[in-house]
């Protein structure tokens, strides 16, 4: 019978299914983190368990840490407590770390592509719902919560309820100016929050094959936001091209044989989803997002929505708009911003600094607005500083940051301050995400960027690029 | 992990959609190491002003909610980050159970590891519980976790659907990392197949 990617991979990793208990599926890389680590090493310690598999376990430090030249000192005690705890736990329990310090430090979704852990065909979880990024290689990877956490680092398996599958088939290539993240946007937008609930998306189609791994990340890193399990793109020549000679990558005959095994691993001709979304490339736009949360969006070109006639959900958009200080009608090209964010697990990439920069270049940050761009990993702002993105940011009057998850979710000092307005290329407008009071508004790091030198939102389609 | 049978208690009513894990315990809390203490800022951007005084507007702080174990809440409850503090917030605060059409797939897993019930009703019937709670002073319903019922005690009942294996572990409260660890032999089988990559072992 045919068989989908995530059926392969789903199939490859179930170890026992006993009757009246959920299928055991063996974790082949579990990455760990500060944040959503400390009580499951504590619950290890309390029951006498050790890391069952330290080898499959990874971990950085990414949420809490300044991004203020490394060196500075932490001020904030209780954040500088919880590094520490992963330090220690780290030391304890044999795990890797990728340190402050550490050359290859960065977000956790960031590094564990460009080491070359996270492979094709992997089961790949973290305390983390942006885990889902790793499915851009083929894998099947999903966010778990702390408790799920203990219980990989215990037995490197979870008991799992088997998903639901949707394919997104996306036909036609990106417009110019229309990026990975737009798509995501795009498909959220079409979709809901909820749309994807206990599924697993495939992307595919023609805008996808023809996205660089980087822009699968991005589309596979926002499936959480559609509420999926995981999202996950078939592997081709394009993921093995990248993955080749990384420092954790298969090497020599391994490599071969590795590959021979990713390339049986895309959906079989006549596979069957349990449901099945079409969209068309060429109707996406540069997307921007008006409200509280990452399906509230519109083209740039267009207006923030009136408000719902029906009694309940107008209520409810009523708030939301009086949150994000905008009324309905307002052309979002309209919109003036405060500040603009550049960085986070989505679009932290080098080919996002990229794009970002050669908006930037030769082009002055509107007075008034702060602009930072924060690269995903010591390896991405090394990688862009030899090419001088760092010069092309700075000189157009953006700050250039050590890596970390930074203004995504502002758990480190980099926030908004009450009723500041954001154009940030990270993944969710939640209500105080990124400070209390704060507005975000998502979108792509080309769009960003333009909105930092225009000081509002402009449709990157008519930049002049210097 | 406290086991849960059968509940009654009073109802919260936050019927609001799409509540995210982001409202229901703020970043800025994320940072302790212990799985305890989160009650206290449960929903605090939303309880509190940015000067930490009351809003008395909000559910929580009303006088006639105090002590409910019961919160029901608009679909996709729980959506967003993966942080179990959400959870372990709400079962501070004193919540056995959450009560929604539907709830976002981290967030009920990590309610199951908490002896924390999800119960999926639907839009009709959550609201209809919405209204009561807002409209009756001290309403209260009762969960039965060996039937899978909802009910109160002006007539409402509703069943609920729960797989068999996550009413096992709720009605035992059981530890699943000791159910997993008794699959150690096919765990091990499993491994002497599929070894750790050669470039992960320095």
């Amino acid at each position: 019978m045919p068989r989908t990617l995530f059926e392969k991979v789903w199939d490859e990793h179930v170890v026992s299914t006993a009757a009246g208990q959920l299928p055991l599926l063996y974790v082949d890389l579990h990455l760990v983190h500060e944040v959503t680590s400390p009580q499951a090493f504590d619950g290890l310690r309390v029951a006498g368990r050790k890391v069952r598999e330290p080898r499959r376990t990874v971990a950085t430090v990414d949420h809490n840490i300044p991004t203020e030249p490394r060196g500075t000192p932490i001020f904030d005690p209780i954040a500088k407590k919880q590094i520490e705890a992963l330090q220690k736990n780290c030391r304890e329990f044999g795990v890797r770390l990728f340190d402050m310090d550490s050359a290859e430090q960065g977000i956790v979704h960031v590094i564990g592509p460009e080491l070359g852990f996270t492979q094709p065909g992997m089961t790949i979880v973290c305390g983390d719902s942006h885990t889902s990024t790793h499915g851009a290689f083929g894998a099947l990877a999903f966010g778990i919560g702390t408790s799920e956490v203990e219980h990989v680092l215990a037995t490197q398996c979870l008991p799992q309820r088997k998903p639901k599958t949707m394919l997104i088939d996306v036909s036609g290539r990106l417009p110019e100016g229309v990026t990975a993240k737009d798509l995501a946007l795009g498909i959220i937008g079409k979709i809901g929050t909820d749309g994807a609930t206990s599924h697993v998306m495939e992307y595919a189609g023609e805008a996808v094959r023809t996205l660089s791994v980087e822009g699968r990340m991005t589309l596979c890193n926002m499936s959480i936001e559609a509420g999926a399990r995981a999202g996950m793109v078939g592997p081709d020549e394009t993921t093995f091209a990248y993955v080749k000679g990384k420092r954790f990558a298969p090497q020599g005959g391994d490599w071969d044989a590795a590959v021979a095994h990713w390339r049986t691993l895309a959906s079989d001709a006549g596979a069957k989803y349990d449901s099945v979304i079409n969209l068309n490339a060429a109707e996406l736009a540069p997307f921007v997002t008006w409200g509280t949360n990452p399906g509230m969006v519109v083209p740039v070109t267009s207006r923030v929505p009136d408000l719902p006639s029906n009694g309940a959900d107008r209520g409810s958009a009523e708030r939301m708009l009086e949150y994000m200080g905008l009324e309905p009608g307002t052309p979002m090209e309209q919109i003036a911003i405060d500040r603009v964010f550049i960085g986070s697990c989505t679009n932290s990439r080098l080919e996002d600094l990229r794009a970002a920069a050669r908006v930037a270049k030769g082009h002055k940050v509107a007075s008034g607005v702060r602009a930072m761009v924060v690269p995903g990993s010591q390896s991405v702002k090394h990688a862009a500083e030899q090419e001088g993105l760092d010069k092309i940011f700075q000189e157009a009057g953006f700050e250039w940051r050590e890596s970390g998850c930074s203004m995504c979710l502002g758990m480190n000092p980099d926030i908004l301050r009450p009723g500041e307005r954001c154009a940030s290329t990270s993944n969710r407008n939640f209500e105080g995400r990124q400070g209390r009071g704060g507005r975000t508004h998502l979108v792509s790091p080309m769009m960003a960027a333009a909105a930092a030198i225009a000081g509002h939102f402009t449709d990157i389609r008519d930049w002049r690029f210097e | 992990m406290e086991p849960f049978r059968k509940h009654t208690g009073k109802v919260a009513p936050l019927y609001r959609a799409n509540i995210d894990t982001d409202q229901i315990i703020p970043k800025q809390f994320l940072k302790r190491i212990e799985r305890t203490g989160f009650g206290e800022f449960l929903f605090n951007d939303w309880r509190r002003s940015a000067e930490g005084l009351p809003d008395s507007s909000f559910v929580l702080n009303q006088p006639k909610y105090s002590g409910a174990s019961v919160l029901v809440a608009g679909k996709n409850f729980g959506c967003g980050s993966s942080r179990e503090h959400a959870v372990w917030a709400l079962a501070d605060f004193g919540f056995r159970a959450v009560i929604a059409p539907s709830f976002a797939d981290i967030f009920a897993n990590n309610c199951v590891k908490n002896g924390v019930l999800a119960v999926v009703l639907s839009e009709s019937e959550a609201s209809e519980l919405a209204r009561k709670a807002s409209e009756e002073a001290g309403y209260q319903i009762t969960l039965d976790l060996e039937t899978c019922t909802v009910s109160d005690q002006s007539g409402f009942t509703a069943k609920f659907q729960i797989d068999e294996f996550t009413r096992h572990c709720l009605l035992n409260g059981l530890d699943d990392i000791g159910l997993t660890l008794q699959r150690e032999s096919e765990i091990a089988s499993y491994e002497s197949t599929h070894p750790v990559p050669a470039a992960w072992k320095s």
